[in-house]
């Protein structure tokens, strides 16, 4: 079961090119916690439901725990760590922590990465919307209103940008 | 500028503001040390081998193809863990109870699916769960003891031989004249209500590392606990070391919800490990473990009848409760906490002088249950509360009206429930009445007749309750229990570079307390939030605490807090007397700064420290002897603890093609007394509320005949995502603040309390068209189309 030859992988976090050679089964979301160190991406169910692993993988939302590390080969990968630092954190982490949109934290990256891929992709108009589109990551804590309230402060911001020539 | 050459020292309010959390900038950024991102050098994983049987007896087990896995270091059986490991149980003083031994490993009977049985330890994760599939289990089946009323049954199959019967508790209440309260009543409602099982679901599933230092001789675990100090207390019994050489650490813990507040077996068998091999070792559990090996909530039948005079008044309520409490007697619980809880509040905030209950926690093959967000008090809410709209509805009167009528009035407090609990005073009818003004009740009872006339169902809960909060020593947090969940211990230090620390035995699985506790401890004191460290979640900072649950950690933290606090700034003003010559109680303290009040003589707590610390010389002999240094350590006790009180109102809508219910709307009006910071007090509610929606609509472990879980995964074990969960309104009404110190009431489980009965009541409000009352949650499409296809065919 463990018989198998290593595969070279190479993949850019964060801007940071790094090279690995992995057993053609390891996960990516162990590739990035284990390998890498990167452990602000975090596993929740390991079955592609809770969405906390999720991470940017050219530049689409992905679910890191439902892929192999040696799909990424010559990937751009995004994960919560490239969104900012604890100094300067990213605008949107900072919407999260203006409407207390966390509270144990154990989901927010997840959380994170799929807000930033849909406030590119989607009008996110309605709360309904921004609901339907945070359905995929599931929170435990906070009951959702607050992280609502944040995403809907960054969708105001984004369109009020977008008019603004 | 120096402190001295400005007149406007302050001193500043922190409790009551909406304080941005201290946690959230490492944990926004990946910074946070949840315990499965720990490393050590040397580090071995572990894997269990789960029972796939619910009652079996372990005739063989063959781990030879396994230990010759290449990666695999060591495998470990039931026996050879009790080796390493002396016995324990959940023992209790209440009349009427048996404590089961919990084996770290199963122990010749497996009696749950999911029970660990066999530890593989190798050099990876992967590789040891490879070997879990080599390993060959012989058992021999034994009868399954699914529904705990055949668990109840004369000559049932015993699940512990040393017991007497398959009953680990029992007990009854009595008040007043029952059947006198029933013979004269207008009206009654009955009903067989079940509550079923649930699982806590913490996004952060549990994990364990421990590790062993031989030159120390200490015993180290990092674990997701919410009771480091009680799971630190019972390890040093079971390992025989004592407490200074074993400590536990609850780092950033991702959720727990009561969850997280028994000792498990993955902590001791990891524990145990460690010490054997001398090398750290690492478990994380996946999500499949997770959701058949953690404490398991709820599951009650109860049987409950109440009678109601013509005007409202509740004459009598009687209730027999069946808790099916799973295979074990959880640790430390016991298998009382959740059942007899629900007798003990079923009588609920209303005024009832005739009450009789009785329950029994029954042993099944199934997982244990123990505490989950509310325990006990979301059933006897939901009985209650739809006794009370049953019964309304057959005297033909509104049910925010027969709330009102029956709500313990101001005047009436301190009010001593009928099964013994006293309320003291809470703002019971201020809440309900600000609920039904903040959702527009009379407005939505005439748009809900407008639905109607369209063919709609469509329906609005209330649901009102009272919970015991920051339980001081009086009353133990489960019956019996050799436990003190009644105090809790703060050391606040200000040491010689000047900085403050606050250090306590609570834990904190995200409920902000890092936030609220430096909130508390830097207002007593008179500095600025961000110069308190706070230290949580180790059993080195203080010498006594049980951690994080009850809904106690900002009562019982926030008040040893603030004593120590005091305690400390007196001593900060006796120095100051002397450095800046003048009277102690001309002396203020604030931001940091320590001044005569309405004068620039001033100095920083940092150059105070440093003088009494360093410069000797300016502080004299007799007073650093007297004070010795700038530190104190508080134990707070509140002894009866307190009442935190709520109603709910909500407006459902159920869809006739998919018969989903949509909650609409919601709001919670709740008295917590003086509310620490208001961002974070919203947000316990709106958590509780979400965890309440999956409870009465979409949560339910599921167990077929042969005691398999058919709910292991969250493709079958459904949790609240954003769409079924709405907006939600939440306000907090402050009455007369509570004898606590600071003020504090509880508020972490409320939402959780008060949802289920609310939603239920709105659903059976939605149907009543049909004549259908809602006894059983979660009221999922397919419950609801069977009663609703049951009462077209009448």
């Amino acid at each position: 079961m463990t018989d198998t030859v290593p595969v070279p992988v190479t993949v850019t976090v964060n801007g940071r090119e790094y090279r690995a050679e992995v057993e053609p089964r390891l996960l990516l979301a162990d590739f990035l916690r284990e390998t890498l160190d990167l452990t602000g991406t975090h596993v929740g169910c390991e079955h592609g439901i809770c969405g906390a692993c999720t991470i940017l993988l050219n530049g689409d939302s992905a679910r890191s725990c439902l892929t192999f590390a040696v799909q990424a080969d010559g990937a751009e990968i995004t994960t919560v760590e490239g969104l900012g630092s604890e100094d300067a954190l990213g605008p949107l982490q900072q919407a999260f922590r203006d409407h207390h949109a966390l509270q144990c934290g154990f989901c927010t990256p997840g959380m994170l990465m799929t807000v930033t891929d849909m406030l590119q992709k989607y009008p996110l108009a309605t709360d309904d919307e921004i609901r339907e589109a945070l359905s995929g990551n599931i929170c435990r804590c906070t009951g959702y209103e607050h992280i609502v309230r944040a995403v809907r402060s960054m969708v105001e911001a984004r369109d009020a940008a977008e008019e603004t020539p | 500028m120096s402190p001295a050459d400005d007149l406007n020292f302050t001193r500043p309010q922190f409790v009551g503001a909406s304080v941005a959390r201290r946690e959230d900038p490492r944990l926004l950024t990946g910074g946070g040390l949840y315990v499965a991102d720990i490393k050590r050098h040397g580090m071995l994983y572990i894997a269990f081998r789960r029972s796939d049987m619910a009652h079996a007896e372990i005739r063989s087990i063959d781990a030879s193809a396994a230990l010759a896995h290449p990666g695999v270091v060591a495998v470990y059986t039931g026996e050879d863990i009790a080796q390493l490991a002396n016995p324990y149980r959940a023992t209790s003083r209440m009349k009427n109870y048996q404590a089961t031994f919990i084996p770290p490993l199963a122990h010749k009977k497996v009696r749950y699916v999911g029970e660990a049985v066999v530890a593989v330890v190798a050099e990876s994760r992967y590789v040891a769960e490879d070997a879990l599939a080599l390993l060959e289990i012989d058992y021999a089946p034994l009868p399954v003891l699914v529904d705990p009323e055949s668990s109840l049954a004369e000559g049932a199959p015993k699940l512990h031989d040393d017991l007497e019967s398959n009953i680990l508790a029992e007990r009854e209440f009595a008040r007043g004249e029952v059947d006198a309260g029933f013979a004269k009543a207008a009206a009654t409602a009955s009903g067989r209500f079940h509550f079923t099982r649930t699982t806590p679901v913490t996004i952060e599933a549990r994990a364990a590392v421990a590790e062993y230092d031989r030159r120390t001789r200490t015993l180290e675990l990092h674990c997701t606990t919410q009771i480091p100090g009680i799971v630190r207390d019972k390890l040093s019994e079971i390992f025989d070391i004592p407490g200074p050489r074993l400590r536990v650490i609850a780092p950033d813990v991702g959720g727990g919800f009561g969850g997280k507040t028994s000792l498990y077996s993955e902590e001791i068998v990891a524990c145990a490990i460690a010490r054997d091999l001398q090398r750290p070792v690492k478990w994380v559990s996946d999500r499949m473990e997770d959701l058949m090996s953690t404490g398991h909530a709820f599951d009650e039948i109860v049987d409950a009848e109440i009678a109601v005079a013509e005007d409202g008044e509740i004459l009598a309520v009687k209730a027999d409760v069946i808790g099916d409490v799973g295979a074990y007697s959880i640790y430390p619980w016991t298998a009382t906490i959740e059942p007899v809880q629900v007798v003990s509040f079923l009588p609920g905030p209303y005024r009832i002088e005739n009450y009789a209950a009785r329950v029994r926690a029954v042993a099944t093959n199934k997982t244990l249950t123990g505490a989950y967000r509310g325990v006990g008090r979301p059933i006897s809410v939901f009985v209650m509360d739809r006794l009370l709209d049953m019964a309304a509805r057959k005297i033909g009167m509104d049910p925010a009206e027969i709330r009102r009528r029956n709500l313990v009035n101001d005047d009436e407090f301190p009010y001593k429930a009928a099964s013994g609990l006293v309320w003291d005073r809470s703002a019971f009818q201020a809440c309900l009445a600000t609920a039904r003004e903040k959702i527009g009740y009379d407005a939505l009872r005439a748009e809900q007749e407008a639905a109607r006339a369209e063919g709609r169902w469509v329906g609005i809960g209330v649901a009102s309750y009272a919970e015991l909060t920051g339980v001081g020593s009086r009353i133990a947090v489960a019956p019996g229990m050799p436990i003190n969940t009644g105090t809790e211990t703060c050391n606040v230090a200000i040491d010689s570079t000047g900085a403050v620390t606050a250090s306590f035995g609570v834990a904190s699985q995200g409920q902000g307390i890092e936030t609220t506790l430096a909130q508390v401890v830097a207002e007593a004191l008179g500095v600025k939030i961000e110069d308190v460290d706070i230290v949580l979640g180790d059993t080195s900072a203080v010498s006594h605490g049980t951690g994080t649950y009850a809904s106690r950690a900002a009562v019982l933290g926030g008040g040893a807090g603030t004593l120590a606090a005091q305690a400390v700034r007196e001593k900060i003003i006796r120095v100051a007397g002397h450095l800046l010559e003048a009277a102690e109680e001309d002396i203020e303290t604030g931001d940091g700064n320590v001044w005569v009040k309405g004068t620039d003589r001033a100095m920083t707590i940092r150059d105070l420290a440093r003088a009494l610390y360093s410069d000797m010389g300016r502080v004299p002999k007799e007073m650093r002897d007297d004070l010795g240094n700038l530190e104190a350590t508080k134990v707070y006790d509140p002894f009866f603890g307190t009442t935190t009180a709520a109603s709910h109102m909500c407006l459902v809508e159920i869809d006739p093609e998919t018969y989903k219910t949509q909650v609409k709307r919601y709001v919670v009006v709740e008295d917590c007394g003086r509310v620490i910071n208001p961002l974070i007090a919203d947000g316990q509610a709106h958590g509780g509320v979400a965890q309440g929606i999956g409870v009465a609509l979409m949560e339910e472990v599921i167990h077929d005949e042969n005691g398999q879980v058919l709910t292991a995964s969250l493709v079958d074990y459904v949790v609240p995502s954003a769409v079924e969960v709405p907006s939600m309104d939440v306000i907090h009404v402050e009455a007369e603040l509570p004898n606590t110190v600071g003020g504090f009431r509880g508020l972490g489980e409320g939402g959780t309390i008060g949802a289920p009965a609310c939603i239920a009541n709105a659903i059976s409000d939605a149907l009543s068209p049909l004549g259908i009352e809602i006894t059983e949650i979660p009221a999922t499409p397919e419950r609801l189309f069977r009663l609703i296809e049951a009462a077209k065919a009448g």
